[in-house]
């Protein structure tokens, strides 16, 4: 067991669980895109950031690729992070806006704009195909081809794979085209029909997140203001 | 080439040594022909052969020494060509030249004056390298053994204390000593982070385990650097001799020289270097008597940028495809095939047989408290002098760029230098007194990089640059990385609507705001430091980009739907030559007999200004 700091709080996890793990452990919900239970962790739609370290000299990395230490202080939903978060779910709502997972998570981080054109790009390079159909399916049909805005999702040679027995997998666990969000029309890449779905309460309780999901204080009705005033601890 | 057997204690290296001491006769003649890139392709290769036959003709052969070498560094005076004794540097030398000097320099010590280097102060002609400004101002701790010996001949290199450091260190030192030698010098790795070397070895060296492994990183991806070229060109044995040092250090049997296939005279030469040091038993088993073997493979890489980063370039030695990890775990402790390896830049291991030959206190006298030596750049750009330059750490800008480099090209003005490669950040002239050192280049928004230096006078638009750099790394991003693969490209969606006209106040905003994200949420390097050209312009020239949101116009006359080309008719001679040379024949002569360009045909590529006797064309 190792002793860390989560959000303020001194727990203990077992060692070698990545921070993920241990934060979703203690009921904490940090967003991710690429990451499934069945599958190795690929770090790579960079969601499930954290702040790790002392203030000051803290640094953002992927919960999900990074294990926990000894003595490790973790902010989940620091300021920093959530505002980093945001540019992120607004940039995947400009690559992907037909995604219903994509709009919930605007939804739930209230971004309520996107200032970049829409590009309706589908694929968000998630990796969660790839790793389904090597490590689920043993099928080893698809892979990534070319770098940097080139890459893409392909059977090698972008021929007809034998190894694909067209079992689906693939399609299934795809956060992009898996489940469609119906609200985002023509040129207008956000829905937010789900707003009222609950942000990360940074005003209230700064880097000290509330880490029920949802939040009670809201399901219970005492709304916002009970929740600032529990800020200056009445609640 | 000398017949010698292998060398089995390093006392047969001392009697090598003294075997070849005639090579460092110092009376005797010696040519010197610079070998390497840029030279090569400026004829010195036929200028040696034309120097050979002429010596073989005049039964000078055994009498004048005729030796081809890696970079002598002033590569803007290219071809270039030492003549010793007394180190007569002469510039842009053709084959023709070959039968004059060695008739006049060799035979009769005359010098060929219109080869000389003339400084541009006096105006008069400076005989000697090591008077030239360019050289004088430097150390060339590193550089300057590639002037005395042929890379391709391990004797050339063991008569200069070649193998010396590598001998002494088998010959009685622990690998804690090196290692604490290491640590003392302060020796810090020059392929960009700037990690203290010392520390790299301890760690893998404490990791548990009994497999592991040297990385030499020769991947260099950075356009216009060539500092790592250079050594494996000039001086491959120092590499080799450093790395072979570190792997004592580290308790590693086996090493890998990652290098790129682009480069393809330092591959023939390193694999060259490691069979001559296999021969003598330098590589292999029980290297000096000591019970220590190592040996080295060389992986070629298919170039590319990212493979530079530690983590990807593992995965490519393996075989894999190069794309970065998350870190932790460190290489020192997981690596090469999983095992602990240390991943060391080719200038950091040419800088290890030094330490160990002068002495960590010696060493560390040159440099900063923090970081000890002497770093190479390859300074490029507007400037007068472009080439290698090795300075110590904590030189300023203003020395490299003004004092060696000679200041800027053709009487323009200083606008920005760029360091540390694409991903560097561009420094303005009010920077210029700061010393070059990570921590300060990293304070003033800019990297140390492996040590590129790129100086733009005022014709340059710094939009422009930003989106330059951004559209090498957009093109060189694994594309892992969400935020990396399309924050960057939207970065660059942002700069293309500025410098078309379209930007406006609020774009500014949300270019910094998503700069910042890509430097923050990013997994490897590339990413995190890719932001640095947009946010170092965006602290420094701010005022620039706002001339083009607000003002739709550039200041540099670069973006070219910010400016016209107007004709000032009062300085029009009507000779009609730009009408001639427009391409898009969009230029007419009007009834007053003057020229004009008609806004809806032209395609403001230039030439007409460029032809322009009377400078009567001006970008308004
Ligand atoms: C995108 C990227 C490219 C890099 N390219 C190089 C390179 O070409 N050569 C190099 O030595 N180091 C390069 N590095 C740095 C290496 O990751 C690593 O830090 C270095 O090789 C360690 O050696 P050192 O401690 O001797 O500097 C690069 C890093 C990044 C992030
Ligand atoms: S930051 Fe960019 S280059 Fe680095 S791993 Fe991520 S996508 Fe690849
Ligand atoms: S879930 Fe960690 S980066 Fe995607």
């Amino acid at each position: 067991m190792v002793q860390m700091t989560l959000n303020g709080l001194r727990v203990e996890v077992e060692e070698g669980m990545t921070i993920l793990e241990a934060a979703r452990f203690y009921g904490i919900n940090i967003p991710t895109l690429c990451y499934h239970e069945g599958l190795s962790p690929y770090g790579a739609c960079r969601l499930c950031l954290v702040e790790i370290g002392p203030s000051g000299q803290s640094k953002l990395v992927s919960s999900c690729t990074h294990r926990v230490e000894e003595g490790l202080v973790v902010r989940t939903h620091s300021e920093r992070v959530v505002k980093r978060r945001k540019m992120l779910i607004e940039l995947y709502l400009a690559t992907c806006p037909q995604s219903r997972v994509i709009q919930d998570l605007a939804s739930k981080y209230h971004v309520t704009r996107v200032r970049f054109t829409p590009r309706y790009e589908d694929c968000i390079l998630c990796g969660l195909c790839v790793r389904m159909c090597a490590e689920q399916m043993q099928g080893k049909a698809i892979g990534f081809a070319h770098r940097g805005s080139n890459r893409k999702v392909a059977t090698p040679f972008d021929v007809k794979s034998e190894e694909c027995r067209l079992c689906g997998g693939c399609m299934y666990i795809c956060p992009a085209c898996q489940s469609r969000c119906q609200g985002p029309q023509e040129e207008e890449p956000l829905c937010n029909a789900c707003l009222n779905l609950d942000q990360p309460c940074l005003n209230y309780f700064d880097d000290n997140m509330c880490f029920m999901d949802p939040c009670v204080a809201c399901e219970l009705g005492a709304g916002r203001e009970a929740k600032a005033k529990s800020r200056d601890g009445r609640l | 080439m000398e017949a010698t057997s292998r060398l089995a204690v390093p006392e047969d290296l001392a009697g090598l040594r003294e075997r070849l001491k005639d090579r460092l006769d110092e009376k005797k003649p010696r040519l010197v022909v610079c070998g390497d890139t840029g030279c090569t392709v400026r004829d010195s290769r036929e200028l040696a052969a034309a120097i050979e036959k002429i010596l073989s003709e005049q039964g000078l052969s055994d009498r004048v020494e005729l030796k081809v070498t890696g970079c002598l560094g002033f590569c803007e005076k290219g071809p270039l060509m030492l003549v010793f004794p007394g180190a007569i540097l002469y510039q842009k030398v053709q084959p023709s030249d070959a039968g004059e000097i060695v008739e006049k320099t060799v035979l009769k010590n005359e010098l060929v004056e219109r080869l000389l280097y003339t400084d541009p102060e006096s105006g008069l002609p400076v005989a000697c390298a090591y008077d030239i400004p360019f050289y004088k101002l430097q150390n060339r701790a590193l550089l300057e053994t590639c002037w005395y010996i042929n890379p391709l001949d391990i004797y050339d290199y063991i008569a200069r204390g070649g193998y010396a450091a590598l001998a002494k260190v088998l010959g009685g030192m622990t690998p804690e000593a090196v290692i604490a030698e290491m640590k003392e010098a302060r020796l810090r790795g020059r392929g960009g982070a700037g990690f203290a070397t010392g520390l790299k070895w301890e760690f893998c060296r404490s990791s548990p385990g009994e497999e592991k492994y040297i990385l030499c990183n020769a991947d260099e991806g950075d356009p216009g650097a060539f500092m790592d070229r250079s050594l494996l060109e000039g001086n491959p044995h120092a590499v080799l001799e450093g790395m072979i040092i570190a792997a004592y250090a580290v308790g590693a049997k086996e090493g890998v020289i990652y290098i790129r296939i682009e480069y393809p005279t330092a591959v023939l030469k390193l694999e060259e270097a490691v069979r001559q040091a296999r021969e003598l038993g330098l590589l292999g088993k029980d290297i000096f008597g000591s019970g220590f073997d190592f040996d080295v493979i060389i992986s070629k890489g298919a170039g590319a940028f990212v493979c530079g980063e530690e983590t990807a370039l593992i995965r490519g030695a393996e075989g894999k495809v190069g794309e970065p990890r998350q870190k932790p775990p460190f290489p020192a402790d997981v690596g090469f095939r999983g095992k602990p390896t240390v991943i060391n830049n080719v200038e950091t291991f040419v800088n290890v047989p030094l330490v160990i030959n002068q002495g960590a206190a010696l060493y560390h006298s040159t440099g900063t408290e923090s970081s000890g030596g002497t770093k190479i750049f390859c300074l490029v750009g507007k400037v007068k002098n472009t080439g290698l330059v090795e300075v110590p750490f904590g030189t300023t800008l203003r020395q490299i760029i003004f004092g060696i480099g000679g200041g800027i090209k053709d009487g323009k003005k200083f606008k920005a230098v760029q360091t540390g490669g694409p991903s560097g950040g561009c420094l303005p002239e009010a920077m210029l007194d700061l010393k070059v050192d990570f921590s300060d280049l990293a304070q003033a928004g800019s990297i140390m990089g492996s040590g590129g230096m790129i100086v733009m006078d005022e014709d340059t638009c710094v939009v422009d640059v930003a989106r330059y750099f951004l559209q090498f790394l957009k093109s060189e991003s694994c594309g892992k990385c969400f935020s990396c693969r399309v924050g960057i490209d939207r970065l660059l969606e942002i700069l293309d609507r500025i410098i078309a006209g379209n930007g406006s106040v609020e774009d500014l905003a949300l270019l910094e705001e998503l700069a910042v994200t890509v430097k923050d949420t990013t997994m490897c390097g590339l990413g995190q430091t890719s932001a640095n050209p947009v946010l170092s312009t965006l602290r420094y020239f701010r005022d620039e980009y706002l001339a083009h949101v607000r003002d739709k116009r550039c200041p540099a006359g670069v973006c070219r739907s910010l400016f016209r080309y107007r004709i000032d008719e009062d300085l029009c001679a009507g000779c009609g030559a730009c009408a001639e040379q427009c391409p898009a024949g969009a230029i007419k002569e009007t009834d007053e007999g003057c020229y004009r360009i008609d806004h809806g045909l032209c395609t403001v590529c230039g030439a007409c200004a460029e032809t322009c006797a009377l400078d009567a064309i001006t970008k308004d």
